[in-house]
């Protein structure tokens, strides 16, 4: 008798979550395939041609100057977007963590840009940062605020440097000597331009990071913090030896959950910047959108999804595993 | 049954019914008004305003057709070609939709099979005889009319403040080394010789489409994108070291500016020339500047660099007898005389009355019935969107580092990507 009751209900749950199977498994993994293998096919206009190609278009990608440039941006963006977030979404935890009056209040406050779309923030930082009407001189925006304490004005995202190792430096010379003169090429720099992007996308997400430590620093036992204070810990020592270490989960769910979403990023650079100037802050899903939808290039671009996929997926996959090995253990 | 598998059975029961509500068949729609849907990116000035002109024109002749505007905002299309892209391919294409003559529309459209052809309407309507040439070339392929132009621009346009000019007593230059004469002189004076916004890089790609013009033979540069004039050659190398020494004459803050900002210096008095096309004008005109000069950039008068809006019968057009009119009315002398003064360009027709047109259209219109056509690159007339699309690449990278081999191995590449070349 238990053993029908069982099956039957076993039955039941697999017709209640057959639906959503077969839709995930042709809408996201079918389509997955699809792209893998268009992008090893040779379709190059906007008659489907699924003929195959083999590498080539991954070759050719990783030869694109603009790719490469891709890939330095990407890079740039998120090492600074996540450094900034995760050293300002902690100080914002720990100061709320002090168990200061109206702490709701700011912890929403702080957690609320998350809810705007990129879109939005996109816009609107565009016009925080413009970097002033250039034909009349009138600034406008942040540039005011600087102007009026005396800061030189910035051109935010309007700005072409490329800050690098210059190859006559002392530096420069001495890479050049040990065969690393490549470091000393503008696609080993830092464009000027990226550091607006990186604001607002710091903006928007450092407090949900802030969250996120939050809940880290609640999990955190008081005693063990007292019990470190009654061996004539330093308030500093405390955070150094049992704060930050019992942190360190919360760190790498930031680091994933940041990075994937800098590694996509997509509708930011295209509401603010529009990948320029030049192709400072261009990034690979731009490059996808262009190449894909405007030159037709239908293998090119299905070749640089698949990319950014893997990209993710080395990201994304180690954490998995981590965490579900972790959940085993338990 | 215990209460759960109850629940659970009730909820799929729910699951189930929700499928096969969703999976009803559709019920047959009634019977089709007669609708016209037109596609375009005309959504502001005075292209909106041509645009509901010609709507205005084709509701007198036909009242009982309700039309359907179906634009997507954005400048030179870049967000409305994707979407019509999308409707395309799923089988939903628009009535008629904008798109820019020559190679935009027949390698994108027309070399794929979307396209009917159209040499009946032009043979009823009289066209070979009332489009010059050159325009007859450009919108044909493989021996069929694909699409009909509705107006004409100029992209090889020299712009200048005629009272700075004046006070300094220079003339618009007519060679490359006046050019840079001129723009040293300038310089000394403390104006920027050139004024350029190539926030959206195809203001760039015009100003090189425009310094090839002016550096070869028409037939050379129409043979640019046969595959004929070879892209390794000295003369693409002339052009590019002519605009990486011309990109030291221009604003600083070009890749920050639209084109009609780089205009304002000009309109300022700030910049001394800009070499856009002639939509200029009607921001000219808009803007109340009166004293805007005009002439033929550098070593190319008598060419006219030409690019034109036309619009084009797509294969299974819901409403085909409609589209058809439409096209009848787009290329009609009254729908280009109604159309182009509100648009600020040309008939595509050489029998347009001039006095319906302002001072520079008027020049324009005299030098479109005598003068050389050749197509532009940047608007689409001689090259494929992919192409164009990796040309503008180049460009980007070129405009920064001013590299020329680096450049001229890239175009030669992006040619050969294409299959133009060998």
């Amino acid at each position: 008798m238990s053993m029908r009751r069982i099956s039957w209900d076993r039955v039941i749950s697999i017709l209640l979550i057959l639906p959503s199977i077969l839709a995930i498994a042709v809408f996201v993994y079918g389509f997955i395939a699809w792209s893998g293998w268009v992008s090893l096919s040779n379709w190059d206009g906007l008659r489907p041609d699924l003929s195959w190609a083999g590498f080539v278009n991954y070759a050719k990608l990783f030869a694109n100057p603009r790719f490469q440039i891709d890939l330095r941006n990407t890079v740039v963006f998120t090492v600074l977007f996540l450094g900034t977030c995760i050293v300002i979404g902690l100080g914002l935890a720990i100061l709320l963590d002090q168990g200061i009056r109206g702490e709701n209040f700011f912890r929403s406050l702080f957690l609320f840009p998350m809810a705007i779309s990129f879109i939005v923030t996109g816009v609107t930082w565009r016009w925080l940062l413009a970097p002033g009407d250039p034909a009349t001189g009138r600034l406008t925006g942040i540039n005011v605020l600087l102007d009026a304490v005396g800061i030189p004005l910035s051109r935010w995202y309007t700005d072409p440097t490329v800050v690098h190792i210059q190859p006559t430096s002392a530096m420069g010379q001495f890479l050049q000597q040990i065969d690393l003169g490549f470091l000393t090429t503008p696609n080993f720099g830092l464009p000027v331009a990226m550091i607006s992007i990186v604001i607002a996308a710091t903006w928007q997400m450092s407090g949900y990071v802030m969250a996120m430590y939050l809940a880290g620093l609640r999990g955190i036992p008081e005693e063990l913090r007292e019990a470190a204070r009654v061996d004539g810990a330093s308030e500093w020592q405390v955070y150094q030896n049992i704060v930050f270490p019992l942190l360190r989960p919360v760190t790498l769910s930031v680091v994933i959950v940041l990075g994937h979403i800098s590694l996509k990023i997509f509708d930011l650079v295209a509401a603010m910047s529009k990948k320029g100037p030049g192709f400072a802050t261009d990034v690979p899903a731009y490059f996808m959108f262009e190449t894909t939808f405007q030159g037709d290039h239908y293998s090119q671009g299905a070749s640089i999804a698949i990319f950014l996929l893997v990209t993710v997926s080395l990201l994304v996959i180690p954490y998995l595993v981590y965490s579900t090995r972790r959940e085993a253990e338990l | 049954m215990s209460r759960r598998t109850i629940w659970s059975v009730l909820s799929l029961v729910v699951v189930l019914a929700l499928l096969l509500v969703a999976c009803r068949p559709q019920p047959t729609p009634p019977p089709a008004k007669k609708q016209l849907e037109i596609f375009s990116w005309w959504t502001t000035g005075g292209e909106a305003a041509g645009l509901l002109k010609l709507f205005e024109l084709y509701n007198q002749k036909f009242p009982d057709v309700e039309i359907i505007n179906a634009t997507v905002a954005g400048g030179a299309g870049f967000e409305a070609k994707p979407a019509l892209k999308a409707r395309m391919l799923g089988g939903d294409p628009p009535d008629s939709f904008q798109v820019h003559m020559g190679h935009e529309l027949i390698d994108t459209w027309v070399t794929t099979g979307y396209m009917e052809p159209l040499d009946d309407l032009y043979k009823q309507e009289g066209w070979e005889s009332v489009f010059p040439k050159g325009v007859l070339e450009i919108v044909s392929y493989d021996g069929h009319y694909w699409s009909v132009p509705v107006n004409i621009h100029r992209s090889n346009v020299l712009w200048y403040n005629k009272k700075v000019f004046e006070a300094n007593g220079w003339k618009p230059p007519a060679t490359f080394d006046e050019f840079f004469a001129l723009a040293e002189e300038m310089k000394a004076k403390g104006i920027t010789p050139l004024a350029l916004g190539d926030v959206g890089i195809w203001a760039s790609t015009h100003l090189f489409e425009v310094i090839l013009a002016g550096t070869m033979s028409p037939e050379k540069y129409k043979g640019l994108w046969t595959g004929q004039t070879d892209w390794n050659g000295p003369e693409v190398k002339k052009a590019l070291e002519t605009m990486a020494k011309m990109l030291e004459y221009v604003n600083p803050d070009h890749s920050a500016l639209s084109w009609d900002q780089a205009n304002d210096l000009v309109i300022q008095g700030k910049a001394g020339m800009t070499i856009m096309g002639d939509w200029v004008d009607a921001d000219n005109l808009a803007k109340g500047f009166k004293d805007s000069g005009w002439a033929p950039p550098p070593g190319t008068k008598g060419i006219f660099v030409a690019l034109s809006d036309t619009f084009g019968l797509p294969k299974n057009a819901p409403h085909r007898e409609q589209a058809i009119e439409w096209l009848r009315i787009c290329g009609s002398k009254e729908g280009q005389e109604a159309f182009n003064p509100l648009k600020g360009s040309i008939c595509a027709r050489n029998d347009c009355n001039p006095e319906l047109f302002g001072p520079y259209l008027k020049t324009a219109m005299e030098d479109w019935q005598k003068d050389t056509i050749v197509p532009s690159l940047a608007h689409g007339a001689a090259a494929s969107e992919a192409w164009v699309t990796k040309i503008n690449d180049v460009m980007t990278a070129f405009v920064t580092d001013r590299d020329v081999a680096k450049a001229q191995a890239g175009m030669a590449q992006a040619c050969k990507d294409v299959g133009v070349c060998k």
